[in-house]
């Protein structure tokens, strides 16, 4: 379980261009549910998600993960927790150029420093069941869209994470594509994954795994009580 | 344990592919780097072995020479300064040596004509060092006619060339009778060039000196340490012409180095910004570039340092030989033993890898500081 108390976020604080991104969220979200933040650019959503994530700290607020009070934690310790318990998977993809796709998917294991053939095995599982496993030797620059998120997918299951984080996971792909990415999304549901999704895509926050839809806006839930599907 | 060395197999394997990922912009630069060391490599090389071989050389000279001095210029020395010197306590032997210069307008260089003390050389016949043999195209048996003190020409038949294991120091030797050497320099009987001291105890070496120069106040005794040093100055002073003349080369890598290293690209930043979203640590990626910059510096130290052995050991340092081991227009030819300084190598090691290694290493540090979560806003 995760429990957000008062959170807020604010860059350039004191100065000219000072901007609140999160402006005091509290919410609890249910483990082994599918959750979706919906709301406008710029409503906060990608920052909120940042935040859960252990990627960036609050200004102000606590974050609990699990009843554990994580926003106190040193640097190093809230690194491991992120790449332990989280995966993430970019709007962008953000996969390596001119790395294979199976270099790609091991990156995140790389500092955890097990046997090299454990992880390569369990990466080509990974890809197996995504159907990417005739292209682990490929460049990810050869990849279509679709296939280049499910690389993405793979990479942030690699470390086994209880959290899967996606923030705008269908903003490159077409609708049949979502589909099938939300009908993913499903099936890790099922199996005790906790899924966080940023969109403002209605083929997302209207599927049919869909559990809960926060609604966002400036920053501030729409309405303290959020729609529960 | 385990862990920790998969980890740094993995960072290592990691850093090899980001290199030839950028191979274009890391081949060039390990290009320049290998030259650099190259050429820094091949100077110190040269210069060590070089003064390593003038002194096994000298190992085998005289310990102390005496020569006679008028008014501070070189004169020669009556035969009856020996008898003196071998009074004092601690002298063993003493002889007299006859040796001059010949200045050889064909080949516009000269020669150090002398007459030997352990060879005996029939007279009319010489001994020709392998410059000498190769600028006159000499041979055993060759005919060598040089012009006496008086005008007169004084033929010499070639008895055969010097050992090229001692061209370093005979490339520009003839040897030749005594009775010989005093007709062409017109060098009466009872006069000899210089006089060479052999001592009981070396340690008594610089005693015996200073006792020579208080009976022969018109004599300098010269030490051997005195022409180690010389030499070695010499090798040192020309080392320091030539790496004068590349400091301008290694500013200007300096300055391709640093602008490489340093300046992080568009891609390596969003590069390193994935690795931190994707949970590695500031230090984790600041060990990957470590590696980065460790394997194009170690490559081009190694590279540099055998092409630099190969160019002055085995090749004989055809780049560099005219500048450092030339006193005459006699090159000598040969080829040095090897023998390399761990001290010079560990500065040379120093002066080239480390720095790159951090120049690597700082730009990183700054942009590894960044928030991960910049990379969730890209």
């Amino acid at each position: 379980m995760i429990e957000l108390s008062q959170v807020r976020k604010v860059f350039h604080a004191g100065r000219p261009n000072e901007h609140v991104a999160v402006a005091g969220v509290s919410l609890t979200l249910e483990a082994g549910r599918l959750t979706v933040f919906r709301g406008p650019s710029g409503s906060g959503k990608t920052t909120l998600l940042s935040l859960i994530g252990c990627m960036t700290r609050p200004t102000s607020g606590r974050i609990f993960l699990q009843g554990r009070e994580i926003t106190s934690l040193p640097l190093p310790f809230l690194t491991d927790l992120r790449r332990r318990t989280f995966g993430f998977i970019f709007q962008q993809f953000h996969l390596l150029a001119k790395v294979s796709v199976l270099e790609n998917v091991m990156l995140p294991a790389y500092p955890l420093g097990e046997s090299y053939s454990a992880l390569k095995s369990r990466a080509l599982s990974w890809l197996e069941r995504l159907g990417l496993a005739a292209k682990a030797a490929a460049k990810v620059e050869w990849l279509s869209g679709g296939e280049a998120q499910r690389v993405a997918i793979a990479r942030a299951l690699i470390n086994g994470p209880q959290v899967l984080i996606a923030d705008e996971p269908t903003a490159h792909l077409d609708s049949h594509l979502s589909q099938e990415f939300m009908a993913l999304m499903a099936d890790f549901k099922t199996a005790g994954t906790t899924i966080l999704i940023a969109s403002h895509d209605p083929l997302v926050h209207e599927a049919v795994a869909v559990d809960r839809v926060v609604d966002l806006r400036d920053g501030r839930l729409v309405s303290p009580e959020s729609r529960i599907c | 344990m385990a862990r920790r060395l998969h980890k740094q197999r993995y960072l290592l394997d990691f850093a090899l592919s980001s290199l030839w990922r950028r191979k274009g912009k890391n081949l060039a630069l390990l290009g320049v780097y290998s030259l650099l060391v190259f050429v820094l490599a091949s100077v110190l090389f040269f210069t060590q072995a070089l003064k390593r071989e003038a002194a096994l050389v000298l190992a085998a000279s005289p310990e102390l020479i005496v020569q006679k001095l008028a008014a501070g210029r070189h004169d020669l020395i009556p035969a009856a300064y020996a008898e003196r010197l071998r009074e004092i306590r601690g002298v063993s032997r003493v002889s007299g040596r006859l040796w001059g210069y010949y200045y050889d307008a064909r080949v516009r260089a000269n020669y150090t004509v002398m007459a030997p003390e352990e060879v005996a050389v029939p007279e009319q016949a010489v001994l020709v060092g392998a410059g000498i043999a190769r600028g006159r195209h000499l041979s055993r048996g060759s005919t060598l006619t040089f012009q006496g003190y008086d005008g007169t020409p004084r033929a010499f038949q070639v008895r055969g060339v010097l050992s090229p294991e001692s061209e370093l120091l005979t490339a520009d030797l003839v040897l030749m009778a005594a009775a010989d050497v005093r007709r062409l320099f017109g060098l009466a009987e009872g006069l000899y060039t210089d006089l060479t001291v052999a001592v009981n105890n070396p340690r008594e070496v610089a005693t015996v000196a200073a006792k020579i120069q208080e009976l022969l106040p018109d004599t300098r005794p010269i030490l051997r340490d005195e022409i180690r040093r010389t030499y070695e100055a010499a090798f040192d002073w020309r080392a320091g012409i030539l790496l004068s003349v590349f400091s301008g080369a290694l500013l200007a890598f300096l300055i391709f180095a640093w602008d490489k290293a340093a300046g992080l690209s568009a891609e390596e930043r969003r590069e390193i910004g994935i690795l931190k979203a994707m949970g590695w640590e500031t230090g984790e990626v600041l060990q990957l570039k470590f590696w980065e910059g460790a394997v194009v510096s170690l490559t081009a130290f190694f590279m540099g340092t055998l092409a630099a052995y190969l160019h002055v050991f085995v090749a004989a340092a055809p780049l560099l030989a005219p500048v450092l081991q030339g006193w005459s227009v006699l090159y000598p030819r040969f080829r040095l033993t090897p023998f390399i300084g761990l001290f010079e190598v560990a500065i040379l090691f120093f002066f080239t890898v480390v720095p790159y290694t951090a120049a690597t290493i700082v730009p990183t540090w700054r942009a590894a500081g960044l928030e991960p979560d910049q990379v969730m806003r890209s």
